[in-house]
């Protein structure tokens, strides 16, 4: 029977390796990257960034080092289109630092917590980018609900079966 | 105060990280669009990281399909077939732009001095990477600084247009799509000639925008390029119209459907020259339009020889009417020396009285219209000799048009007036100039 709520003691703190740390980030931006060529809706629907920015701030526990990998990896991801630098970077901040604080409060290891927790944060993800790119950098942003929550429940499952394949470079303190 | 900050140490530092990136993108955002030379640096870094891989992978990918696809599957076929791809795409473009300067012909277009632009040389690439976002519509291609690609260039395919090089690196460039929310294309469509500015949408769709709604838009229309955004040269299929709908304002909302699928990119072409080619207007001496609508126009048979003295030097057997329509002063110096040339060797049998600032039209000769070469840039002059046993008025006519003007007289242009003599009819009415299309305001 899984602990659906712990203290912060209860709750296991994971860290990874090196190469983990750097190379599935990357790896997930390279995917992220490569895959719409052969399968253009996998942009539309998915976003691997994302879930590995929340996958590590859950495992971590640690609202900072959530909220930088959230920079980081928003950062590289931004680096690689043509907007401004950083509108990524926010909302994968934020992402990162409510995912840790989070997985700080709540045991996040079954699959339907991290289906709810990736669908969450996938809407908190949208809101925070349509707000930094609409207030911030004035870029023409519109909103389409289906289309929100396709794509949430998208990542959301994915979420869950890459949450499980990531357990595996999981080291215990 | 030690304790307040411990506490609250966490929410210090994401204030920290979040404030570091605003500033950030603040500082982009400020300089106003020229942030890719701010942040230059560190794109490279990004895409340095990335296009390797996607490099490799792609390499990887067509060397073991080609291996299969040449050496197992079929030998060679493929090879064949993909040079003839690359020889119809290049009859494509070649097609396209025949077609385009007929048309331009057609639609006599050579009377503006309209620069038109060719393409002239392409760099094939490949694509080998995208940004993986769908706010941000771009690809990368395997060609960057050192294949000769700049900034701005068109990128295209044999189908249409894809999108304008956006940054350029040593090896890689990116490629902005015309499905970008912030690209922008100049397009008209095909038959109504209707211009507007091609925009991408948040959710990729392509949008012709800048029609005004009381136009008749149809569903289908082929969408070309317009070359007016200096980026992509003139008549390019950039796709066909699939929906109209009522836009904001008072334009409306013309969804296209692109010509080249652009979920499927795999090879393109960027257009790294471009020939620019001057239309024949530019080529000869420029025309006013007072001097085109003269040529358009017939000339006013001038009046019976009522005096000879003044036809006394006209040729027998030739009839010309020096037009003072005459754009060139070159031309009407050619006409007129001719006149005089004729006046010095035959004497004149019948003639027109020269009406004041007209010049001297007069001759006689064989009934067989005789059609002389045009001076340059001008029109040809049809000569239309009068019987030369006849007293009618010499049915001459210049094709330049009706307004005459003695000799060294200044050209007027103007159509024939209630105050030019009129009263004295040619036995045969003048006939018209079979190259001069007809013209409500032709008299006879």
């Amino acid at each position: 029977m899984p602990i659906t709520y712990t203290s912060g003691e209860q709750v296991e703190v994971y860290r990874f390796s090196i190469p983990v740390t750097i190379g599935v980030p990357l790896l997930a931006l390279f995917v992220q990257a490569f895959v719409p060529l052969r399968f253009p809706r996998f942009a539309v629907y998915f976003d691997l960034p994302l879930l590995v920015t929340i996958f590590f701030a859950m495992a971590r526990r640690s609202p900072i080092s959530g909220l930088l990998t959230g920079a980081f990896i928003g950062l590289a991801q931004d680096m690689l289109g043509h907007n401004p630098i950083g509108i990524y970077g926010i909302a994968k901040t934020v992402v990162g630092y409510g995912a840790s604080s989070l997985g700080v409060k709540l045991d996040v290891e079954n699959a339907g917590a991290r289906l709810l927790v990736t669908l969450g944060f996938y809407f908190v993800h949208a809101a925070v980018y349509f707000t930094v790119a609409r207030g911030l950098v004035n870029i023409t942003q519109t909103w389409s609900w289906p289309h929100g929550i396709l794509a949430g429940l998208a990542n959301a499952f994915l979420g869950v079966i890459l949450y499980f394949l990531l357990d595996k470079f999981k080291q215990r303190t | 105060m030690e304790s307040v900050l411990s506490r609250y140490r966490n929410l210090i530092i994401l204030v920290g990280v979040l404030f570091l990136q605003v500033l950030g993108l603040a500082m982009q955002v400020k300089k106003n669009g020229n942030d890719e030379e701010k942040t230059r640096l560190i794109r490279i870094w990004a895409v340095g990281a990335v296009t390797p891989f996607e490099r490799a992978l792609v390499w990887v990918q067509s060397g073991s399909g080609s291996l299969w696809h040449n050496y197992f599957y079929l030998r060679g076929v493929r090879a064949e077939n993909r040079e003839l791809k690359q020889q119809i795409e290049q009859m494509r473009l070649e097609q396209v732009r025949l077609a385009e300067d007929a048309a331009q012909a057609r639609r006599l277009q050579t009377l503006l001095a309209f620069k038109e632009q060719f393409v002239s040389r392409t760099v094939a690439a490949q694509v080998i990477g995208s940004s993986g976002s769908d706010h941000s519509r771009i690809v990368y291609i395997d060609k960057g600084e050192s294949a000769g690609i700049r900034r701005d260039m068109a990128v295209i395919t044999a189908n249409g247009i894809v999108g304008k090089v956006l940054l350029v690196y040593p090896s890689v460039s990116q490629v902005l799509m015309i499905s970008d929310e912030s690209s922008g294309v100049g397009a008209l469509l095909e038959k109504s000639r209707l211009q507007g500015v091609l925009r991408g949408s948040s959710n990729g769709e392509v949008v012709l925008e800048r029609v005004m709604s009381d136009e008749q838009v149809r569903v289908g229309e082929t969408v070309l390029t317009s070359g007016g955004d200096q980026i992509f040269p003139k008549g390019l299929p950039v796709g066909t119209v699939a929906n109209v709908g009522r836009g904001k304002d008072l334009f409306l909302n013309i969804k296209i459907k692109p010509a080249t699928d652009l979920s499927q990119l795999e090879e393109v072409l960027v257009l790294v020259e471009k020939q620019e080619r001057q239309s024949a207007a530019d080529d000869g001496p420029r025309m006013r339009a007072s001097d085109i609508l003269a040529q358009r126009l017939p000339s006013v048979p001038d009046k019976p020889a009522a005096d000879a003295k003044a036809a006394g030097a006209a040729s027998p057997d030739t009839g010309v009417n020096a037009s003072a329509g005459q754009a060139k002063p070159e031309a009407k110096a050619q006409n007129q020396a001719a006149i005089k040339t004729q006046a010095t060797t035959a004497p004149a049998k019948l003639g027109s009285t020269p009406k004041p600032g007209s010049a001297s039209s007069l001759a006689t000769g064989p009934a067989k219209p005789v059609r002389k070469p045009a001076p340059a840039g001008g029109a040809p002059i049809t000569i239309i000799p009068a019987d030369s046993t006849s007293t009618a008025p010499r049915t001459v006519e210049d094709s330049r048009g009706s307004a005459t003007a003695g000799e060294g007289g200044a050209s007027q242009g103007n159509p024939p007036t209630a105050e030019q003599p009129t009263a004295a009819k040619p036995s045969a009415p003048p006939q018209p100039d079979p190259q001069t299309p007809p013209s409500p305001n032709r008299r006879h």
